[in-house]
């Protein structure tokens, strides 16, 4: 057995490889799959053949220049490390995959084969568009959710503007301006942000509602900003420091207002983290869930959110939820993906809010 | 904001040498510049007044009010008006009745007076004693209302020939009801109910440990999780970054739409996790994860209950937010210089040791800022345990009890009661917060 790494074959490993096909075989007594080989005999070969691959790939990669015998404690500890990081990369990207997989298959299911067989991860892609796309169709057609779509997109494009509309100037005011009370107001923001959403639900819902602003879009423009601007602020402030001064000043002797300065000057280099709170701020107003719920009760007015939560009742079959889960979640990601650079700026100097 | 800005002289200074002494005289240039500062920031203070710290004082407010939700309906008269009788031709009489009633059954309405008008073509036969007709003006005085009161009203009208012509539904005008009832947001009626209900109901303290059982496990979950991953991206290799965009998928994706994922991934009898289970003989049955309060567990012999859907939830808190600790640690991994690494490496550390001695005491700042910021919010945290499990099986926590107070069961002072208790506790993890994490931030 004390074979030095050198002389590990590839006619080792395919040993290594049928051994982890006898061993399954064997301890499973020769139902693998808890099922008989009659059903499905191709299928389970191939899974067969698959696991034994991996097991063996996995061996092969932990134990890599790793000599037999006594090992010293460096050695175990690359062994240990390197076990953990292959048992890591799979169970990270399992984690993550697989909801987002399963949101998206049984959006393309019918109600039988999801109930027929829950293992059965496979997507039909043979039944033809029209039946695969089924729970869309539905969705759009029945359930107004193109209105929804065009509804959460106006709110939270309002969301960001009126966002920076209010939080540049008062930036810009914290970083450059000096005033009585500057240095309390940078730590205060942070504060604010500290104040959970559900504090303020009772007091606003019942203001909002003997106002007339409850179940309305300005209702929610008005209630979505305040959350974002603090955040806002915060982020784009901490760019604003950074920004040389010297050219503002520069700005100024040559006769522009402090507006002017804010316009001409500092916006146009601070476009990078505008886009990052921008994008921060879509996401906050896009994903929000908690005063949509609370605030909207009229169908005509839903965003998406609220829309893919009236979904959940056991009149709609579940593949509709998801489709409307599906329908809430691709826009986000594709804008994530696109901007991503900038969206994982936003979030960590956003901090850690969530 | 505009003036302010063309008031400024362009060559004041940006910055200036601030004096070391304590009393300093402003001079106008900088107050000219405070006051522009004070605009500009304006319109922020206005709408965080407004939206984050009036609520904050209002909930006090409330939650020493008998409110309830359906107070916030103001209570009104309700009238429907109707004809009584045939008017066949002119000279006939008839009534105009309006039966009137308060909409709700305990709240006074004072002073209530309805005003109409005569339709076209009726003349007033006879009006009602507490009415007055002028210049077909209808304007009656009713006096103060009673919770539940009900009245008629009637006034006596004949017909003209031009009615018999052109018969006007005496509906065509509505009546318009006037009157002050007094709102219960804004009385002077003041109760502790709310927080004697609060604290001596047998669930306030169960609700308690689970809410710092969620945090705590929760938030350390996150933690735990995100630092594994950071180690795992922490050196190149291809495909990191799609990885690393991967990695931060269920942190962007909407709430909703994770929550409902799992809620169908671990559902007890359709649900593939379970048919996994299942399959593979550990379960005999469908377990209900969001479902099952507490399971008994068998444990080396030792049989313990176990929260089973609290758990749930947790690893929920923990997968949804790993993403975000794991950005952190990255940022800060990535910052942590290879020398020092290379230096225990020739000194014969091995990758464990390396781990223990160099990376964690590197990382331990940005870990516990990490800990206690994220241990506030998930403390905040509603959508989530909403969404899965409504506060069922146990799971309630301090946040979702305002909802149920509140709303389920609509008694918004309690509700607002137990958000007063909420903002003492995160006063007490903001000083905590600002004077370990902030100080040594900073």
């Amino acid at each position: 057995m004390l074979r030095s790494p050198k002389l590990r074959t590839n006619g080792l490993y395919l040993a290594a490889f049928m051994g982890a096909i006898i061993a399954m075989l064997g301890f499973s007594f020769a139902a693998p799959f808890t099922e008989p080989f009659t059903s499905a005999p191709v299928g389970q070969a191939i899974a067969i053949a698959i696991i034994a691959g991996a097991v063996t790939l996995a061996n092969r990669a932990c134990l890599e220049d790793i000599e037999s015998g006594m090992l010293t404690r460096y050695k175990i500890d690359v062994v240990i490390v390197r076990v953990l990081r292959g048992f890591g990369f799979v169970f990270f990207t399992v984690i993550v995959v697989l909801p987002f997989y399963v949101m998206l298959m049984t959006s393309l299911k019918s109600q039988q084969s999801l109930f027929q067989n829950p293992l059965d991860l496979s997507v039909d892609l043979s039944q033809g568009s029209a039946s695969l796309f089924n729970s869309y169709v539905e969705l759009f057609t029945k359930f107004h959710f193109g209105r929804f779509l065009l509804i959460s997109t106006i709110v939270s494009v309002c969301t960001v503007i009126i966002t920076l509309a209010f939080s540049i100037p008062g930036a810009y005011a914290v970083a450059r301006l000096r005033f009585p009370g500057q240095s309390v107001l940078s730590k205060s923001v942070l504060l604010i942000y500290l104040v959970p959403m559900i504090v303020l639900v009772i007091p606003l819902y019942s203001v909002f509602s003997q106002v007339g602003l409850r179940n309305s879009i300005l209702g929610l423009l008005i209630v979505y900003p305040a959350t974002t601007v603090p955040v806002a602020l915060y982020m784009l402030q901490g760019y604003f420091r950074g920004l040389p001064v010297e050219l503002e000043e520069a700005g100024l002797m040559d006769g522009l207002g402090r507006l002017g300065v804010i316009w001409k000057i500092t916006l146009p280099l601070a476009l990078p983290a505008l886009a990052s709170v921008s994008l921060y701020v879509f996401m906050i107003a896009w994903n929000e869930f908690l005063f949509a719920f609370m605030f909207l009760d009229d169908p005509n007015i839903f965003t998406l959110s609220r829309g893919v939560v009236s979904l959940n009742s056991s009149e709609v079959p579940r593949q509709h939820l998801m489709a409307g889960a599906v329908v809430a979640t691709i826009p986000i990601l594709v804008i994530f993906l696109w901007f991503e650079r900038f969206l994982v700026q936003g979030l960590t100097s956003g901090s850690v809010k969530g | 904001m505009n003036t302010a800005s063309t008031n400024t002289p362009p060559q004041s200074p940006a910055k200036s040498p601030v004096p070391g002494g304590k009393k300093r005289r402003i001079g106008p240039m900088e107050r000219r510049e405070a006051r522009l500062a004070y605009s500009l920031l304006l319109p922020t203070f206005v709408i965080v007044l407004g939206i984050v710290l009036f609520p904050l004082i209002a909930n006090f407010w409330i939650s020493a009010k008998p409110v309830t939700l359906g107070d916030l309906r103001a209570p009104r008269i309700i009238a429907s008006e109707r004809l009584r009788g045939h008017l066949e031709k002119a000279g006939d009489e008839a009534k105009i009745e309006y039966r009137l009633r308060n909409s709700s059954q305990t709240a006074d309405i004072k002073n209530v007076t309805l005003t109409d008008t005569l339709p076209a073509g009726l003349s007033l036969a006879k009006a009602d004693s507490h009415c007055r007709v002028e210049d077909r003006k209808i304007s009656c005085q009713l006096g103060d209302w009673k919770g539940g009161a009900r009245e008629r009203l009637s006034i006596g009208v004949k017909a003209d020939q031009s009615y018999i012509d052109n018969p006007v539904r005496p509906r065509v005008s509505e009546p318009v009801l006037s009157g002050t009832a007094d709102n219960i947001l804004t009385n002077s009626e003041f109760t502790f109910d709310n927080f004697i209900n609060v604290f001596n109901s047998r669930e306030f303290w169960s609700v308690f440990w689970v809410t710092i059982a969620y945090t705590v496990f929760g938030t350390g979950g996150a933690l735990v999780l995100g630092l594994f991953a950071a180690q795992l991206l922490n050196k190149k290799f291809a495909g990191r970054s799609i990885l690393r965009g991967l990695f931060l998928f269920p942190y962007v994706a909407p709430v909703i739409a994770v929550a409902f994922t799992w809620l169908i991934l671990l559902d007890p009898f359709s649900g593939t996790f379970n048919a996994m289970l299942q399959k593979m003989n550990i379960a005999q049955e469908g377990i209900n994860f969001f479902g099952s309060r507490s399971v008994p567990v068998t444990f080396f012999g030792i049989t313990f209950e176990f929260p089973l859907a609290l758990a749930t939830v947790i690893a929920f808190e923990a997968w949804r937010y790993f993403p975000l600790s794991f950005l952190f640690i990255l940022a800060r991994m990535q910052s942590i210089s290879s020398d020092m690494y290379e230096a225990a490496e020739v000194d014969g550390a091995t990758p464990l040791q390396q781990f223990w001695h160099i990376s964690l005491p590197q990382l331990i700042g940005i870990l516990s800022t990490l800990f206690l910021l994220r241990f506030i919010w998930t403390f905040n945290k509603f959508d989530d345990i909403f969404l899965l499990t409504g506060g069922a099986a146990g799971t309630r926590t301090l946040t979702v009890d305002v909802y149920e107070q509140g709303f389920a069961l609509s008694n918004l002072g309690a509700g607002a009661a137990v958000a007063v208790v909420i903002f003492f506790m995160l006063l007490i993890f903001a000083v905590v917060y600002f004077r370990f994490v902030h100080r040594e931030d900073s």
